[in-house]
């Protein structure tokens, strides 16, 4: 084996990342999750995915390994929920692998026949990174098939519930089906209408004129009765509820064009109108397709993002700690938590000293210290140490399962949004009835036969097919283009309603600020701040965190010299002097005084909402480090941006007053803007009373207490880093940090609706020359056939052309 | 010019043929991924290395490093 050059940076095996430092190793890894998958491929003969990854130019990722038995996966309830049955001793189950990227993952999943005993085929899906996975329950455990997932570097989570993906699959294929047969027809009657229309100009023998006619009358029957049906029934309950809908006019057109068409082909004469309805309905469909696709898209990827919850625990019993599923959980358990795991459920610490990030549920960005006897809710991160607690609560029973119930209530509340296409739609429909009097009457002073043809060919020519195109069109345009900026758009309305003039609550914590603790101000020798940041990279507690970040040079200090107290600081010995850092009360529990001056810059520190740490050695006080969330670089640049254009922006948090009043100072926030110390149920609350006082509002958040205001709201986005439960209650997800995607959203939504206006300006403007035409008894089929696909075509290249949501 | 009457017929036929297939094809879930079947193409005929269990054989290829 030849030794690599040493002194020349080497990547990494598995994933190509630079490894740092030099090795006389042939093969180096960047970390040991690359390294365990890099060993386990080559094992099992599975080296040709690194030939097959290279056929992608993606930048591959560090594998990450859970190391977890996936217990869960096997337990009746997840087999219920998630595992179909196919044949007795065939199931197939979904699985959203992490960290799917290329085609040699496509191969590699592909394999898993061979890997696990059991699998009796893998298909792997590369868009959506679900693989399918069929095994025999009998010869193999989906727990083992998951655990040999993890350990290729792809760690699995159940998908989603079956009954939802086979209702989606099977609208999916109805929906194509019912393209297909319109489009089939479309095709053809196209065909024989240019038959016609030819023998219109050069003559054509009556009984083929005959059978050409009967024969399309023929083709568009399934075209109407079948393809057309999601119109007809959409029209009819916007009839029975008494509220406009854009199927109303589609719907109109469809049966004036197809009802006089077959009467005239029976009479064998007039126009037959076939070619203009087929076509109408499947260009209708394909754009309503095309926007529902869009907007599943954007939902799957936030529903992907909350399956991606622990559905698993811990459980201690006999003093034994194994992995059990959380329904499996049960009040009274005994569960062990580690560092940097989610509290799965609401209970009492019982052993084990720690401190819990509760910022997703009560927007607190300072966490909390926990002892046994302290209560701690499911959602809190688990930061420094493990801990054992008693189980009181799982599930809906829960804290967040109860906000979570609430969510869905909100959502529920909400009013339909009725759209501009369908105000407009319901101005349209009058006007055009009335027109097709006015036409009818003039024409009837030649004769009654003629009053009829012009209103016909009227209601034919109005049929907004356009109008109808205009808004799925530019909503599907921009909600792909919104996409792929990293803004997740669940519903085209929500666009209409980010237009409107509003009043905008912004959480603080995570939102407005970063969420983690900073050095904000430091009191003292500035000489102490290595030394500082050097004993604290010992610790891990969030406050230990950010004051080990305090120096770019960090001076080493050995781990054995240092004390950690619980609940309070630290001790080090450092070149034969005593340094205490810690909190208030541990550094006067060490008999050291805090003279006037310091005790003056505590009062300060607290007052600002900033939390203060004392550094000191030989028992003097030396230095005071503030240490408190800090705002994010671009938030007042964005809420400057909003309130020119004329939002209320406001401030609503669970953070406490003060500091929430410090952080609204800051930001120019009117004292009459301000929420602090809210609870879920309080925002909420907050909202509806916007509401009620007829304002327009907008919530921005990424909190599980921040869900059911998100929900509750008109429009709700949801920033980065959120909680599951707050994707599921938000309109929008955005995958960048901070909120400038909310100005984004708002300026695109802007230009959206900019576009979705002048689609409607051009179709109206079609149907305008049209109807006239049609009134002056001059419309003729060819200037019908040539304008109605003009018009459309004039919508379809106006959405595609803009850049709404672009740079 | 009277073949038409058959002609026509018959190509209606075809078009309850095309379109019966298509709906087949949706309902066997061919639309479903648009994406992987390309790739999947590129690596059907990428076997699976023998594996020899003596690590001494193990020659010819990247050896798993030692840890």
């Amino acid at each position: 084996m030849v030794a690599a050059a040493s002194d020349k940076p080497s990547s990494c095996a598995h994933c190509g990342l630079p490894v740092p430092g030099s090795t006389s190793r042939d093969v180096v890894f960047c970390c040991l999750g690359c390294e365990a998958v890099y060993t386990l491929l080559h094992r099992q003969g599975l080296d040709p995915f690194y030939r097959l990854r290279e056929l992608d130019a993606d930048q591959p990722t560090p594998a990450r390994i859970s190391g977890r038995s996936f217990a869960e996966f096997s337990h009746p309830s997840f087999v219920e929920d998630y595992v179909k049955q196919v044949a007795p001793d065939r199931h197939r189950v979904s699985l959203y692998l992490d960290g799917v990227h290329c085609a040699g993952c496509v191969w590699l999943v592909e394999q898993l026949p061979n890997l696990a005993t059991g699998v009796q085929s893998a298909r792997l899906d590369l868009a959506r990174s679900v693989a399918t996975i069929d095994y025999d329950p009998n010869a193999g455990d989906l727990s083992e098939i998951g655990s040999q997932l993890d350990r290729l570097g792809y760690t699995p989570h159940p998908y989603r519930s079956l009954a939802i993906d086979n209702l989606r699959r099977a609208e999916e294929q109805r929906t194509l089906t019912r393209i297909a047969v319109a489009a089939a027809a479309a095709g053809n009657i196209m065909l024989m209408a240019a038959v016609l229309y030819s023998g219109d100009f050069h003559g054509i023998e009556p009984g083929y004129r005959e059978f050409f006619r009967w024969t399309s009358l023929l083709v568009t029957l399934p075209a109407v009765l079948y393809s057309a049906a999601p119109f007809f029934r959409g029209a009819w309950s916007s009839f029975r509820m008494r509220r406009a809908h854009m199927d109303l006019p589609i719907a109109v057109g469809l049966t004036v064009g197809f009802v006089s068409g077959a009467i005239n082909t029976v009479r064998g004469v007039g126009e037959i109108y076939f070619d203009s309805v087929t076509a109408l309905i499947v260009l209708l469909l394909v754009g309503r397709y095309l926007q529902r696709r869009q907007q599943r898209k954007a939902s799957e990827a936030a529903e992907l993002r909350h399956s991606l919850t622990p559905r698993h625990a811990f459980r201690v019993h006999d003093g034994e700690v194994r992995e059990v599923p959380l329904v499996a959980v049960e009040p009274n358990d005994v569960l062990e938590v580690k560092p940097s795991e989610t509290i799965p459920a609401d209970g009492t610490v019982i052993r084990g000293h720690t401190a819990v990030d509760e910022s997703l549920l009560t927007g607190e960005a300072k966490p909390r210290e926990l002892e046994a006897g302290d209560f701690v809710h499911a959602g809190s991160l688990n930061l420094t140490q493990a801990i054992r607690l008693r189980v009181h609560a799982v599930g809906d029973r829960s804290r967040v399962g109860r906000l979570m119930s609430d969510v869905d209530e909100a959502q529920r509340d909400r009013p339909a949004l009725v759209t501009r296409a369908d105000r407009i739609a319901g101005i349209f429909v009058l006007v055009v009835l009335g027109l097709a009097v006015v036409g009818f009457a003039l024409g009837a002073q030649t004769s009654t036969h003629e009053g009829l043809e012009r209103m016909v060919a009227l209601l034919v020519v109005s049929c907004p097919c356009a109008l109808g195109l205009a808004t799925p069109l530019a909503i599907t345009a921009a909600l792909g283009r919104a996409a792929a900026r990293g803004l997740l758009i669940k519903s085209g309305g929500a666009l209409e309603k980010l237009d409107r003039p509003q009043t905008i609550f912004f959480d603080k914590t995570g939102t407005l600020t970063h969420g983690v603790f900073e050095l904000r101000s430091w009191h003292g020798e500035e000489s102490l701040k290595s030394t500082v940041a050097g004993i604290e990279s010992h610790s891990n507690h969030p406050v230990a965190q950010a004051l080990s970040r305090i120096s770019d040079v960090p001076r080493h200090i050995s781990a054995e010299s240092i004390r950690t107290t619980i609940g309070g600081g630290l001790e080090a010995r450092v070149d034969g002097a005593t340094i205490l850092i810690g909190s208030v009360a541990f550094v006067r529990s060490h008999r050291v005084d805090t003279p006037t001056d310091v005790a003056a810059v505590i009062d300060d520190l607290s007052a600002k909402g900033l939390t203060p740490v004392l550094v000191a050695r030989d028992g003097q006080v030396r230095a005071v480090a503030g240490l408190g969330d800090s705002i994010r670089a671009d938030t007042q640049e964005v809420l400057d941006a909003l309130r020119q254009r004329g939002h209320r922006t406001c401030l609503l948090s669970g953070d406490h007053p003060r500091t929430v009043a410090q952080v609204a100072r800051t930001l120019g926030f009117l004292e009459s803007e301000i929420c602090g110390g809210a609870s879920p149920e309080d925002k909420k609350a907050v909202i509806a009373e916007a509401q009620a006082a007829g304002q327009s509002v907008m919530m921005i958040g990424d909190g599980v207490n921040d869900a059911s205001a998100l929900a509750k709201a008109d429009v709700g986005i949801a920033v980065h880093g959120g909680a599951e439960a707050s994707l599921a209650a938000a309109d929008i997800f955005s995958s960048a940090d901070g909120i400038v995607p909310v100005l984004n959203a708002i300026r695109g939504a802007r230009k959206t609706l900019r576009v979705i206006r002048r689609n409607h300006i051009f179709s109206l403007g079609y149907n305008t020359v049209g109807v006239s035409l049609a009134l002056a008894g001059l419309i003729g089929p060819l200037a019908a056939a040539i304008i109605m696909p003009l018009s459309s075509l004039t919508v379809v290249i106006s959405s595609y052309r803009t850049s709404s949501f672009g740079e | 010019m009277h073949v038409l009457f058959v002609l026509v017929p018959l190509a209606l036929v075809f078009v309850v043929f095309t379109v019966a297939a298509f709906v087949w094809a949706t309902r066997r879930g061919q639309f479903e991924d648009l994406e992987t079947p390309a790739i999947r193409v590129l690596t059907d005929d990428v076997r699976r290395r023998d594996v020899v269990h003596d690590q001494g054989a193990d020659h010819g290829h990247n050896p798993p490093p030692e840890r």
